[in-house]
């Protein structure tokens, strides 16, 4: 396959940044997206050129570590995938593909496709756990959990932190994000004491960050490639309520 | 390579009597820190994994000063997470025989005996602790019906003694430590430094007491200043390129401490996992590991007939070859990975394999289907499925999977006594970075109970007995200007040489050089010519390697260029340990050392001992530490 990218360039925060197209050619469709930047950054280290930059790790679709909007979708326009698993297969020869880095204020661009996800960290510090100190647990047979309710944590709790919810949100809002993680920790036992503390003080981080509110445009779910739901955010919602109410 | 012999270890510091009572005495003799004092005591812990974020959690929770650090963008990305499969915890919740004593056994076994008894037990003891541990953190393990946790059998065991979340136990895992992490770094106990890379250690009066870090966003050269110092950065895996390790996955903290002079053990130990999906092209990056509880359900098979093209469905019944099943016939598609590994590799080598090139074996779950239905294999293993289709394009619940053993773990790493202290005081080393708990092999879903052992429960005890003797006073101030100067130094030199070869061209060289010649199977021939190929590739990499940009600034392709630099140091060492040890054991197989029927030969009254490599200028020194079994006897493995 032969493609035409256009890739944004930005040298560091306080660039202005500008698109640059690259021609890429001999592109086999079992390559990963990501390998086929790969050989284009081979062939611009050879040539003198400044490499793209762009965050990976893992490259099995768990670390949540890489992604890019590509041709106008955070993660490309295969459903459910990280820009890792995403194959060159679903591409045409010969297409014209944009790519861009995750767009909000709350997620700097570094350089090129690289932006700063740090705001995520700071939202689970503000209180994203159970508290509870090693060695001191009971055994874990002593709380019994309903398989229904681990099962739907469990479904939550697989958000990846990519922060592709973010970049679909026409408000750059992190709620599915936040909801992922209060809803995993607010359906188990073990997370019932802090629960609406939890809340408000994730939705509060959330808000200081500079993330936008939700308005259930649903943008969000259409990215997430771990398929998080949108109800969990009513579940966020609804215990954020509470915990104000109180 | 020349090397010379030192003297033997002698002491690892294990107590003394009764295995089940070693780590209670030792606990109770480690000294204490007074909680006024731990405050004024300094620690840094390199690394964020399972290991290393769940001993930055714990030590900031008893109330040391911690400094933590990471490559990545955030701790929750560490290779850990990429864990499938589960974690074994000798709980017996099923009443199908469990015990320490049993998890103990098999541990020990399942690492050809070559691991320590004394630090295989503690495993074995705290493994139930630690499911404690991620239930009270709030982790989904799977649940049966009545809201018990369910387990399920692992590779390398009868018993069902295997906890996990889906196909993400390690992602779980994981989220558990890095909550418990970023609570520490809001209470104010833990500082966080994300995108930052070690790249030396910094060694004042015979102590570590700090470590030289590179800002990765700015290029700043940072000295940061400890009482002690923690690795816990993880396996060397992606010294052979193509591995199942994240990408950024590295030796380099790990080979700088061995040059400041911490010992380095087996290096040749590499667990090759026997169900990964095979390599496609010339261009592939990574290799993605199915998780091994699929060989619960799933049959390995290879045609009968060689080269037989046609498509798996068309091959009738008696003209398959269940192998695994044919040859171990009690342990069947469970035997231990390196067993898999090397079954897989001569059905391949005899020209049965499948798929492209002929090195694939199918992993079929046509009967799984039509015993349990479509919709029950697809609850057990639905995520794996799915991302085999997306890699390879085609759908498993049709046609069977195509799996090939690929570099997975290394059970090799720096040594360290039963305090989990290397040979530098001051410097502790946990999780996959050490080398002390897997033997030559590592059974499926031991390494996630390590981790979490050593960060948790075991690391924080026994550093504090040397925190009791802190606070050390000041650096040398001299010491920490030497390793900067080392570090900035040798950034200097690889952005100078300005040649014609990318780093990622050399690291293919050297990690194809490395699966020919001290991959599954080595040979006393290929590990001399492996040992003659790599200096000359080191020269040529050092003369003509091409590094774009500058220092100061987000630079790949020179972290990428500094990573292969020690790699190829590491590769050499790896060689010369696997050249040494004539015998094969687990991981590691001489082709020379094998018994009539094919099966790995174990030469214990030559090779009972770790051996443990100390870097020197004139050339690597070997010193042998024994290996004594008081409570499982060395037997020859047997899994038929």
């Amino acid at each position: 396959m032969n493609l035409t990218l256009r890739v944004w360039r930005q040298s560091g925060p306080s660039d202005k940044g500008r698109m640059v197209t690259y021609k890429v050619e001999d592109v086999s469709p079992d390559m990963s997206f990501l390998e086929m930047l790969d050989v284009l950054n081979e062939k611009l280290i050879l040539e003198g050129d400044d490499p793209i930059a762009f965050d990976h790790d893992c490259r099995e679709g768990i670390c949540g570590m890489c992604g890019m909007v590509i041709n106008g979708v955070a993660h490309g326009e295969q459903r459910a995938t990280t820009t890792c698993q995403l194959h060159m297969r679903h591409f045409e020869d010969g297409a014209e593909i944009t790519i861009e880095p995750w767009r909000a204020a709350p997620f700097p661009v570094v350089k090129d496709l690289v932006v700063d996800r740090s705001s995520f960290d700071r939202i689970i510090q503000a209180g994203g756990f159970v508290s509870v100190p090693a060695g001191s647990a009971p055994d874990a047979h002593s709380v019994p959990v309903r398989k229904e309710d681990a099962d739907a944590a469990f479904d939550a709790a697989t958000c990846i932190g990519c922060g592709a919810c973010v970049a679909a949100c026409p408000n750059g809002s992190a709620s599915l994000f936040t909801a992922a993680k209060i809803t995993h920790l607010s359906l188990l036992p073990q997370g019932q004491p802090e629960r609406l503390s939890r809340a408000k003080a994730m939705v509060d981080q959330m808000d200081a960050e500079g993330f936008g509110g939700c308005t259930n445009t649903g943008e969000c779910t259409a990215v997430c490639p771990k398929g998080i739901p949108l109800d969990t955010i009513a579940q966020m919602n609804s215990d954020y309520l509470k915990a104000n109410a109180k | 390579m020349k090397f010379t012999e030192g003297p033997e270890i002698r002491d690892t510091k294990a107590p003394e009597g009764p295995i089940e009572e070693r780590w209670e005495k030792r606990k109770f003799s480690a000294k204490l820190v007074n909680p006024a004092n731990k405050r004024k005591l300094n620690v840094i812990v390199v690394g964020t994994g399972l290991a290393g974020g769940s001993a930055a959690a714990t030590l900031g929770e008893l109330g040391y000063n911690v400094k933590s650090f990471c490559y990545q963008d955030s701790p929750r990305r560490a290779h850990s997470i990429a864990a499938q499969g589960g974690i074994n915890a000798a709980k017996n919740y099923r009443g199908d025989g469990d015990s320490i004593y049993r998890l103990f056994y098999d541990t020990v076994k399942g690492g050809d005996f070559r691991a320590r008894e004394s630090n295989v037990y503690r495993l074995a003891q705290v493994s139930v602790n630690i499911i404690d541990q991620a239930v009270a953190q709030g982790v989904p393990f799977a649940r049966e019906y009545g809201g018990l946790l369910d387990t399920r059998s692992f590779g390398g065991a009868q018993v069902s003694r295997t906890f996990y979340a889906r196909g993400q136990t390690g992602q779980q895992l994981l989220l558990g430590a890095y909550q418990a992490l970023e609570r520490q770094v809001a209470a104010g106990t833990v500082e966080m430094h994300t995108r930052h890379e070690m790249l030396d250690l910094i060694v004042s009066d015979g102590r570590a007491r700090g470590v030289i870090v590179r800002d990765m966003v700015t290029g700043e050269i940072e000295r940061h200043l400890a009482d002690a110092v923690v690795l816990a950065t993880g396996g060397y895996g992606n010294v052979f390129f193509l591995s199942t390790n994240a990408k950024g996955c590295n030796t380099t903290a790990i080979w700088r401490a061995h040059e400041r002079g911490a010992y380095f053990a087996n290096p040749c130990y590499t667990q090759i996992h026997p169900t990964c999906i095979p390599v496609s092209g010339e261009y592939q990056s990574k290799l993605t590991l199915m998780s091994e509880s699929l060989r619960n359900d799933g049959r390995v098979w290879v045609p009968l007939r060689k080269n037989d093209e046609r498509a798996p469905g068309d091959i009738p019944e008696d003209e398959r070859d269940y192998y695994l099943e044919r040859i171990y016939p009690s342990f069947g598609n469970l035997v231990p990975r390196d067993i898999a590994s090397r079954a897989a590799k001569n059905v391949c080598d005899e020209g049965r394999g499948v798929g492209p090139g002929g090195l694939g074996v199918y992993l079929d779950f046509r009967d799984a289907i039509n015993r349990l239905g479509r919709d029950a294999v697809e609850k057990k293993y639905g995520n794996l499925f799915e991302m085999y289709e997306r890699i390879t394009g085609e759908n498993p619940y049709d046609v069977p999977m195509r799996i090939y053993p690929a570099v997975h773990y290394t059970m090799g790493g720096l040594w360290v006594d039963y305090d989990l202290q290397s040979t530098i005081p001051g410097l502790f080393v946990i999780g996959e970075a050490n080398f002390s708990d897997h033997g030559a092999n590592r059974l499926g879903a031991s390494a996630l109970m390590q981790g979490l052992a050593d960060g948790y429960f075991v690391l924080p005890t026994t550093i504090g007995d040397y925190l009791a003797n802190g606070p050390y006073g000041d650096v040398d101030e001299e010491a920490v200007a030497e390793a900067e100067i080392k570090v900035r130094t040798r950034i200097d030199r690889l952005l100078a040489v300005n040649g014609t070869r990318t780093p990622d061209s050399f690291h293919r060289e050297l990690g194809k050089l490395m699966w020919d010649y001290c991959g599954m199977e080595r040979t006393e021939e290929s590990l001399r010519k492996a040992l003659e190929r790599i200096p000359e590739l080191r020269e040529e990499f050092w003369q003509n390697v091409k590094v774009s940009g500058t220092a100061e600034e987000l630079n790949q392709v020179l972290e990428k260029a500094g990573r292969v630099a020690d790699f190829f140091d590491l590769a050499e060492l790896m060689c010369l340990d696997a050249l040494v040890r004539t015998e094969s054991c687990g991981g590691h197989f001489r082709a020379e050392s094998q018994d009539a029927d094919g099966e790995a030969l174990r030469d214990d009254e030559n090779f009972a001992h770790v051996s443990a490599w100390e870097h020197s200028p004139e050339g690597p020194v070997l010193h042998k530490e024994a290996l004594e079994y008081e409570y499982v006897k060395m037997t020859q493995r047997s899994y038929k």
